[in-house]
C-alpha cells in the first residue's frame, strides 16, 4: 500500500538541484539576522527498507561456548541490555540438540495421533483455521543458573541466568486441536516429537495439556523464528524448556509417559540419597537483578535505579522485594505492569549509592505464597550431586557485589 | 439426482453454525460428493471445526519413531551384542570411546553402577537409565550424532544389546528384539521418585 505522501515518485534532492538551493536559502532566511551565510544542509537519513534492523551502535547479543557439536547447545539472553520484559526474537536464547532445521511451512504438517477418536493431519493453514490466542510466557531452560547451584556462579546475569526469554506466543490451545480429534477414555498423556534431525521427544499428562499448553506459530507479532520451532512448536506454560518441543511435528495420545532420555534421564534431579527427582516440570518462581549486575560498573554514588526480572511457573508474581546489605533488610521493589501469569513481570526500586560496598539481592513471591529460596536452603535439601546433565532447576536468590570503585561482580 | 440434493441441503446447512458440527472428517476426505458422511449421527458432540484431515497410511509411515516402556512402537527386529559390537565400532566408538568411556562433549555410556550415592556420580545408559526401551529409542531417533536416522531396525537392537552388555545388564548371547527388550529390567529402575516441589519450606 503507497503512502500518498511518501510515494516513491517524489523528486530525489540531487536531481532537483533548484529544489534543493530553494530548501536551503528558506532555511537560512528562517534563521534572520543571525545568520550571515547559509547553514550547511542537515544530511538527509537512511531510505526506508523491508525489515528494520537495530542501530549498529547496539551490540547486544546472545553468547555461547565453543564445542565439537556446535549444532548442539545454547545460547544466552543478554538480560543485562534489555528493558521491560519482552525479549527481541533475535536475542531469545537457544537450545538444540541436532541443530536447527529449515522447514518449509508450506510442507510441514501435524500428525495426531494414538487415543483419538479419529487420527488427524493439520497443515500451518490449517492450524491457523482454529480461533487463535496470543499470550505472554517465559521460556526458560531447566538447567537455567545450575552453575549458581554447583557453586561455579555467574560472572555475569547472561552468564548465570541467560537460559531465559519471555515472549508473546501465538496459536491455538491444543485441546482445541484434541477436542477435534475426540480423545478416547484411556487417554492420559500425550508424547510431542519434533522435526528435528534428533526428533527431540517428550511426554506431558493430559490435565496440563488441557489447561493451558499452545501450539503457537506467532512469535512477538510474526512467523516463530527457525531456532525457536519454526514454523510450529509448543508452547507449555510454566514448565521446563525442554518440553516446549520445536519444530512440532507429531503429538500422540497415550496412556502413559515415553520415557524419553530427556524425561527418564537428562533432566531429572539426583539427589543426595542416590535416588533421583522425574518428572520436575514446573520452574518455580525466581528473580534476578539485571542492573547494576555482573560487570558493570556504576559511575560514582548517587542515584541508580535496581532493575530486574521475576516469574513463576505456577502463576503471577505477587511481590518482589529488593536487599542492598546481603539480605539484612528489604524492600518492596515496584512492580511494572503488567503482571501476567507464567511471564516475566519487570521490578525496580530507586536506589542511591552512597559509594560504599553494597549486595544487591531480590526474591520473589508468587500467587501460590511460595518464596524464592536461597542457595543454601536449595543446598540443603537438594544436596550438590550432578544428575547425567548437571543441576537442573535451580532458582536460588543471587547476589552481586558492588565494590567501592563502582565495579559489579558476582559473590 | 436424490443424492445431489441431498449434498446441496447439506452444503446448506454447512453455512450456519450448527451444520459447522456435522462436517465430519471423513466427510471432508470425501468432499467429492459421491458418498454420504458415514457417521454424521454423533458428529454433533465430537468434531467443532471440521479442520484437517483423516490421518492415511503414508502419515503413519512417516512418524514411526515414538517407542513407549511397554515395547509401543517397537517394530519386528533382532539382534545380539556380538552384531552390535561390530556396529559399535563402526559408528558409535568415534566419540564414545572404545569401552564406551565417552569423549570430550560425549557422553559415557558405561559403568557408575554404585556411585550415584557416593560424591562422584557417574550417571550413564547403565548406572541411571530407567528403561531399555529408552535406549534403543533415542539411538534410533537421535544416533549417530552426524547421520540420525541411518541405523535399521536390526541394526539398533543389536547396538543397544551391546550397550547392555558391556554394562553388565544382559548376556551378550541375549537376542533383543520387539518381545525380549522392554523386559529387560534396568538397574536404577526403581530409584525415581515423583516431584515433591514445593520442598523449601
Amino acid at each position: 500500500m503507497e503512502c500518498p505522501g511518501h510515494s516513491p515518485s517524489m523528486p530525489k534532492s540531487n536531481s532537483h538541484p533548484i529544489d534543493r538551493r530553494r530548501f536551503i536559502s528558506l532555511g537560512a532566511a528562517g534563521l534572520g539576522a543571525l545568520v550571515l551565510r547559509p547553514a550547511a544542509a542537515r544530511e538527509l537519513g537512511d531510505s526506508r527498507r523491508p525489515y528494520g534492523e537495530r542501530s549498529p551502535l547496539e551490540q547486544a547479543a546472545r553468547t555461547f561456548g565453543t564445542s565439537s557439536t556446535p549444532a548442539t547447545g545454547s545460547s544466552r539472553t543478554p538480560l543485562q541490555d534489555l528493558y521491560g520484559t519482552v525479549t527481541p526474537s533475535s536475542l531469545h536464547f537457544e537450545r538444540h540438540h541436532s541443530g536447527v532445521p529449515k522447514i518449509d511451512p508450506n510442507t510441514h504438517d501435524l500428525l495426531l495421533d494414538g487415543l483419538v477418536e479419529r487420527p488427524l493431519v493439520f497443515t500451518l493453514k490449517d492450524l491457523k483455521r482454529f480461533p487463535s490466542v496470543s499470550r505472554v510466557h517465559f521460556i526458560e531452560c531447566a538447567g537455567n543458573s545450575g552453575r549458581e547451584h554447583e557453586g561455579r556462579p555467574g560472572e555475569n546475569v547472561q552468564r548465570s541466568h541467560g537460559l531465559f526469554s519471555n515472549s508473546e506466543w501465538t496459536g491455538v490451545p491444543l485441546k482445541t486441536v484434541l477436542d477435534e480429534a475426540g480423545l478416547k477414555p484411556a487417554a492420559r498423556w500425550i508424547v510431542a516429537e519434533g522435526a528435528d534431525a534428533s526428533k527431540m521427544s517428550r511426554s506431558l499428562p493430559l490435565d496440563k495439556v488441557l489447561d493451558d499448553v499452545l501450539v503457537a506459530y506467532g512469535q512477538n507479532g510474526e512467523a516463530l523464528r527457525p531456532e525457536q520451532g519454526y514454523p510450529l512448536r509448543l508452547i507449555v506454560p510454566g514448565w521446563e524448556g525442554n518440553i516446549n518441543i520445536k519444530w512440532l511435528g507429531r503429538i500422540m495420545v497415550t496412556d502413559e509417559p515415553f520415557m524419553t532420555r530427556e524425561e527418564a534421564a537428562i533432566y531429572t534431579d539426583l539427589m543426595p540419597d542416590g535416588k533421583a527427582r522425574w518428572f520436575t516440570f514446573v520452574m518455580e518462581a525466581k528473580s534476578v537483578i539485571t542492573r547494576p549486575s555482573g560487570e558493570q560498573i556504576l559511575d560514582g554514588p548517587g542515584s541508580y535505579e535496581i532493575s530486574g526480572l521475576a516469574w513463576s511457573g505456577r502463576g503471577r508474581i505477587t511481590r518482589v522485594e529488593v536487599s542492598t546489605d546481603t539480605g539484612k533488610t528489604w524492600a518492596e521493589a515496584h512492580l511494572n505492569g503488567p503482571v501476567l501469569p507464567k511471564a516475566a513481570t519487570r521490578f525496580s526500586l530507586p536506589w542511591k549509592w552512597d559509594g560504599g560496598e553494597a549486595a544487591l539481592e531480590s526474591r520473589c513471591i508468587d500467587e501460590t505464597g511460595y518464596v524464592q529460596p536461597t542457595r543454601d536452603q536449595l543446598v540443603e535439601i537438594r544436596g550438590l550431586r550432578a544428575g547425567p546433565d548437571g543441576f537442573n532447576h535451580y532458582n536460588g536468590i543471587k547476589t552481586w557485589f558492588v565494590h567501592r570503585d563502582g565495579k559489579v561482580s558476582h559473590v | 439426482m436424490f443424492k445431489r440434493n441431498i449434498f446441496f441441503l447439506l452444503g446448506v446447512l454447512a453455512l450456519t453454525a450448527t451444520a459447522a458440527n456435522l462436517a465430519r472428517h471423513s466427510a471432508l476426505a470425501d468432499s467429492n460428493g459421491t458418498r454420504l458422511p458415514k457417521d454424521r449421527a454423533n458428529a454433533a458432540e465430537t468434531a467443532r471445526y471440521a479442520v484437517g484431515r483423516a490421518a492415511m497410511a503414508a502419515d503413519f509411515a512417516k512418524h514411526n519413531y515414538l517407542v513407549g516402556p511397554k515395547g509401543t512402537g517397537l517394530p519386528k527386529g533382532r539382534g545380539t551384542a556380538v552384531e552390535g559390537r561390530a556396529i559399535y565400532m563402526q559408528s558409535c566408538v568415534a566419540c564414545h570411546g572404545l569401552r564406551g568411556e565417552g569423549s570430550n562433549d560425549y557422553p559415557p555410556l558405561v559403568g557408575g553402577q554404585g556411585s550415584l550415592k557416593t560424591d562422584k556420580p557417574l550417571p550413564t545408559v547403565g548406572s541411571y537409565w530407567p528403561y531399555a526401551t529408552t535406549v534403543w529409542d533415542y539411538v534410533n531417533r537421535a544416533m549417530p550424532y552426524q547421520t540420525p536416522g541411518t541405523l535399521k531396525p536390526d541394526e539398533v537392537y543389536a547396538v543397544t544389546a551391546y550397550l547392555l552388555a558391556m554394562n553388565g545388564i544382559v548376556s551378550e548371547a541375549l537376542e533383543l528384539n520387539e518381545r525380549t527388550l522392554p523386559a529387560v529390567k534396568m538397574p536404577n529402575r526403581d530409584r525415581f521418585v515423583p516431584d515433591p516441589r514445593p520442598d523449601v519450606k
